[in-house]
C-alpha cells in the first residue's frame, strides 16, 4: 500500500506532465484551475495519468459530481443548499469543502480543487 | 490546397494502431515559404499529420458516432527536420480511449530514423447544440477509400475491417 507521499510524488509527477508547470508550484494548497491553470481538456489528461500510474479506473462523475451540480433539489440559484452540501460530503469525503462553503457558488466549485484534494481522492482509491 | 496531411495508411489495426504515410514534395506549396531555396516540412503540419492518423485510428474505433477534435498536444518533441524527397511514417497508438475523449501516442519516422513524437488527446463531441453536422457520409467514404483504410484495415482479432454502408 503506497503512503501519502509516494502517491503525492506520483500525482505531482501526472500534473507536471498533463499542465507543464514546475515541480515546485505543485504544492498541497495549490488550487488546480487557479494556481496550476488546469482547464477542462487538461482534467480528462490528469485522470488517464493517474489511471495509469496507480492501476485504478476514475469513473466520470467521481471527480466532478455533475449530478448534484446540476440537480434542482440542490442547488438553488446557482449555489448550492444545505442539502446539497451534505450530499457532497458524502460522495466525495476525500474533497474539503470548507472554503467551498463560504461562497457555494456552482461556477466556483472547480476552482475549489486543490492538489491535496486529489492526492486524498487517490488515496481512497488505492487505500493508502 | 486541401488540408491532407497524410497521403495512404499502410496499416491500420481498429482500437490498436495505424500507420499513415505522407511523401513530402517540392511542389508542395507550403515549402516555397519554409523556407525560399531551403525547404523544410514544418513540424506543427507534421503534428497535423500525426493528428489525421491518430484521430481516424479513433474515429473508427467509435464508429463515427462522435466528432473527433483534437484537443491537446503535450510533449511534442522534433528532433531533425524532414525536407523534401522524405516519406514521413507516421504511427499512432491509442493508450485510452474513452466516451468524452482519447488519449494517442503517435511518432513520425523517416528512413527509420524517429523524426518527431507527441502525446495527442481528442475530444469526442456529440452532434448537437454547438457542434455542428458531422460529415457528409460519402465524402468521409471518399476519403477513407483514398487512404485505402478498408484495403488493409483489420479488426482486432485480424478479420478485414468492414467497409461501412452509410
Amino acid at each position: 500500500m503506497p503512503s501519502r507521499d509516494e502517491i503525492f510524488e506520483k500525482v505531482k509527477t501526472a500534473l507536471v506532465d498533463a499542465l507543464g508547470v514546475d515541480d515546485d508550484e505543485v504544492t498541497p494548497g495549490a488550487t488546480m484551475v487557479g494556481d496550476l491553470g488546469a482547464e477542462s481538456i487538461d482534467f480528462l489528461d490528469i485522470v488517464f495519468r493517474l489511471e495509469k500510474s496507480f492501476g485504478i479506473k476514475i469513473p466520470r462523475g467521481e471527480l466532478f459530481p455533475e449530478d448534484v451540480l446540476s440537480s434542482t433539489e440542490f442547488v438553488s440559484n446557482g449555489k448550492v443548499n444545505a442539502a446539497g452540501l451534505a450530499a457532497l460530503k458524502a460522495r466525495m469525503p476525500f474533497y474539503d469543502l470548507t472554503k467551498f462553503e463560504q461562497n457555494p457558488s456552482v461556477q466556483n466549485f472547480p476552482n475549489m480543487l486543490t492538489v491535496e484534494d486529489m492526492v486524498r481522492y487517490v488515496q481512497s482509491k488505492v487505500g493508502g | 490546397m486541401r488540408w491532407f496531411w497524410i497521403d495512404r495508411f499502410d496499416e491500420f489495426v481498429r482500437n490498436r494502431h495505424a500507420v499513415a504515410v505522407k511523401n513530402v514534395s517540392l511542389a508542395e506549396e507550403h515549402l516555397h515559404d519554409h523556407f525560399p531555396g531551403a525547404a523544410l516540412m514544418p513540424n506543427s503540419l507534421i503534428v497535423e499529420g500525426m493528428a489525421q492518423t491518430a484521430g481516424l485510428l479513433v474515429a473508427d474505433a467509435i464508429d463515427y458516432n462522435r466528432r473527433v477534435v483534437l484537443a491537446k498536444v503535450a510533449g511534442a518533441e522534433f528532433h531533425f527536420d524532414a525536407v523534401p524527397g522524405d516519406t514521413i511514417r507516421f504511427r499512432a497508438e491509442i493508450l485510452d480511449l474513452k466516451p468524452a475523449g482519447s488519449f494517442t501516442k503517435v511518432s513520425s519516422t523517416v528512413d527509420e530514423r524517429l523524426q518527431g513524437e507527441a502525446e495527442l488527446f481528442f475530444a469526442h463531441l456529440e452532434p448537437g447544440e454547438g457542434v455542428p453536422k458531422l460529415f457528409e457520409p460519402d465524402e468521409l467514404l471518399k476519403w477513407l477509400d483514398q487512404m485505402h483504410i478498408y484495403d488493409i484495415g483489420r479488426d482486432e482479432s485480424g478479420q478485414p475491417l468492414q467497409r461501412p454502408d452509410w
